[in-house]
């Protein structure tokens, strides 16, 4: 059985397992209906032109854990910001488990989308935000839907910020054999509230995991969201990560994606600017090599006047690593005085690895200044020779300029033990130690 | 110190040195004067180990010995050190930090332990005031947003922190105005000792009123057609290089 009658089969097993008749089980059927309908998205259409999904299809995933497993947290605590105190949100193959998390309801809400989509207190807030913003026709989308049951809910009231940070986590065992994850979260920031979080998912052994996550992501007026996206996965973990996100009058949200690790790991990142002087940023560095694949497919959709957008990817690509990035920017007619910006700079370190760039520009407005820039190349070595000529070894040097050309968009992260986080992994990464934090 | 036989390089197909014969002793200065093109900057960058340029022919040696097969970071544990026309800007990495590697790694180069930080944050601070460096200056990005004269200050500041047998200067007056000449020169002549050496590389001769030269040298073509003591740079300032060019084709 291919993956994807095993999905629809598998449907059955699953309204088992929850209640058939909250509305929102209406929601997961019709979304089923358009998974059946598409299937897995081919390299035949253009967003997935680089992308395959093949070999992923041929595995034979269980859509479900057998049974519930338990991880010590010294066994896991070094995929924890643990330097920091944090809200935690943990799952164990797409279980809950509350023995390593750290939940709150005092003046915020950080829980459980379980818990959000089944208890009447909820019911409202699920009715107003739930699907709302994620896609009804992507096949990929509507196949999470159709499964939701489970992921982080948070929701920050107006005037609200938590005292920490929120960090959700998704750990695979490794007890299947090969395993699919479907998380589902809602991200709500009401009017004038703030909230950081990070994300990642984690498995801890060499068997396959396929993850298909969907994340909603609603920023009210003046709310500010800073949203990490920490990717450093084992050889045989897959993630496709749908995150949505509607921003209202001067909401301020930044995304950053860190993507150094992973089997295959597709990003579809997408913006929608529903109101007016809305800012929106898009930061990532992505630094692979072997046979691992990365690919950002961003969307911003410019609705009202006076929005900004900002994007900036970075990426290093070693070996027979293979990269793509789709940057899509739709300014509505109506959508005058948008600033939009785009970026994308890779450099290829060796002769196998490739990079697909792509910037896909839709502007209906008239007033509106818009840019993108790709580039691919090497790395200076004008650059190599200054630094080698000071006593640094090659290698060093070579980190140095890959750390210096990543540079920037680690400029904009906010929380600091993140970032020498984010350096440590990019030091590993590169393979060297320079001697000094950098 | 530093010999150099008969050296002939290339890059591309291009010929550059063709046959360049240069001794420098401890405790000398010599200038490197010539019109543009003429080879003076593919010079300091072979000394260096720059692997662009292919040497041909001939040799360099520090010290007896010849530096063919060392890479330009070995060069640099050995006590050379090049400051350059156009330093490269590397954000992210502070002065400092910078600083710290290239003398931990020269340390390691060495065999020696990781200068310890109170000893580096003195060192630091002893030589930036030889430089007038504000120390803000230092944790800044490595000559990101920095100007001509800032980076050509910094140079000198990294040839005083690693203390090199040989330093070159790689027109390091240009872009330059009085006062930070004047500060820049006044650090090398402290750096200068008795031990070390210093090549200076010019195309004016304003530089060598503040470095005065033990020697000055003329390359035209890739090679050296004229040298002398300082005055000859006031000779070249008066005449400008064309009677050289002449001299060679007669």
């Amino acid at each position: 059985m291919d993956l994807k009658d095993k999905l629809v089969s598998s449907f059955l097993a699953f309204e088992d397992k929850v209640d058939v008749h909250n509305p929102v089980h209406d929601i997961r059927s019709e979304a089923m209906k358009t998974f059946e309908a598409k299937g897995f998205p081919s390299k035949k259409e253009e967003a997935w032109k680089y992308t395959s999904l093949n070999t992923l299809q041929k595995i034979d995933f269980s859509i479900f854990p057998k049974e519930e497993n338990a991880l010590e947290y010294n066994d896991v605590k070094k995929y924890f910001l643990h330097e920091i105190d944090s809200y935690k949100i943990v799952f164990i193959d797409g279980i809950y488990s509350s023995y390593l998390s750290e939940t709150t309801h005092d003046g915020v809400d950080i829980c459980l989308m379980s818990a959000a989509l089944t208890k009447p207190m909820y019911k409202q807030v699920i009715d107003v935000y739930f699907n709302k913003i994620a896609s009804k026709d992507d096949s990929l989308t509507s196949l999470n839907t159709a499964f939701s049951r489970e992921g982080a809910y948070i929701y920050i009231p107006k005037n609200k910020m938590p005292k920490k940070p929120v960090e959700i986590l998704h750990l695979a065992t490794g007890n299947e054999a090969a395993l699919m994850l479907q998380p589902r979260s809602l991200v709500i920031v009401e009017e004038n509230a703030e909230l950081q979080v990070i994300e990642r998912h984690q498995s801890i052994t060499g068997n396959e995991v396929l993850t298909n996550s969907v994340t909603e992501i609603f920023a009210a007026k003046n709310a500010i969201v800073d949203y990490y996206k920490v990717q450093n996965d084992a050889d045989t973990a897959s993630l496709i990560d749908n995150t949505y996100i509607n921003q209202k009058d001067k909401s301020v949200v930044n995304v950053h994606t860190f993507s150094f690790g992973g089997k295959l790991t597709r990003n579809n990142l997408n913006f929608y600017q529903n109101g007016e002087y809305v800012d929106s940023t898009m930061k990532g560095v992505t630094i692979i090599g072997e046979k691992q694949h990365v690919d950002h497919h961003t969307l911003v959709h410019h609705i009202e006047p006076n929005c900004e957008s900002h994007q900036d990817y970075k990426g290093i690509y070693g070996e027979n690593a293979t990269g793509v990035f789709n940057g899509k920017i739709i300014v509505d007619k109506i959508a005058q005085k948008t600033n939009a910006f785009q970026q994308n700079n890779n450099i290829l370190v060796s002769d196998k690895a490739t990079i697909n760039t792509k910037p896909q520009l839709e502007i209906f407005a008239d007033d509106v200044k818009c840019s993108h820039g790709c580039t691919i190349g090497q790395l200076d070595e004008d650059a190599l020779f200054y630094l080698q000529s000071r006593g640094i070894p090659k290698k060093e040097a070579r980190a140095l300029l890959m750390y210096a050309f990543a540079n920037n968009v680690l400029a904009s992260v906010r929380i600091p033990e993140l970032k020498v986080r984010i350096n440590k992994l990019i030091a590993k990464k590169l393979g060297v130690n320079l001697g000094f934090d950098l | 110190m530093l010999k150099i036989s008969d050296l002939h390089a290339r890059v591309d197909d291009k010929e550059i040195l063709k046959g360049i014969n240069l001794e420098v002793k401890a405790g000398e200065v010599h200038a490197i004067m010539g019109p543009n093109g003429s080879g003076k900057s593919t010079l300091a960058a072979v000394i260096a180990g720059k692997e662009e340029f292919e040497v041909t022919k001939g040799s360099v040696s520090l010290d007896g010995e010849n530096l063919e097969d060392s890479a330009p970071e070995e060069r640099a544990h050995k006590g050379i050190f090049l400051s350059f026309q156009y330093p490269v800007e590397i954000p992210g990495v502070s002065v400092t930090n910078f600083m710290k590697t290239a003398i931990n790694e020269s340390r390691k180069a060495r065999g020696l332990e990781d200068m310890p930080a109170n000893k580096m944050l003195k060192l630091i601070r002893e030589k930036s005031e030889l430089l007038e460096i504000d120390r803000k200056f230092l944790s800044r990005s490595l000559n990101e947003g920095f100007s001509g004269g800032e980076k050509k200050r910094n140079e000198i500041f990294q040839m005083a922190m690693l203390e090199p047998k040989l330093a070159i200067l790689d027109e390091t007056d240009s872009g330059l105005d009085i006062d930070a000449l004047r500060i820049v020169a006044n650090g090398v002549n402290k750096l200068k000792s008795k031990d070390n050496a210093v090549i200076v590389i010019t195309h004016y001769q304003r530089l060598l009123e503040y470095i005065v030269p033990d020697f000055v040298h003329v390359i035209h073509d890739g090679k050296i057609v004229k040298s002398g003591g300082k005055e000859l740079a006031l000779e070249l300032e008066e005449k400008g290089y064309d009677w050289l060019k002449q001299e060679t084709v007669v």
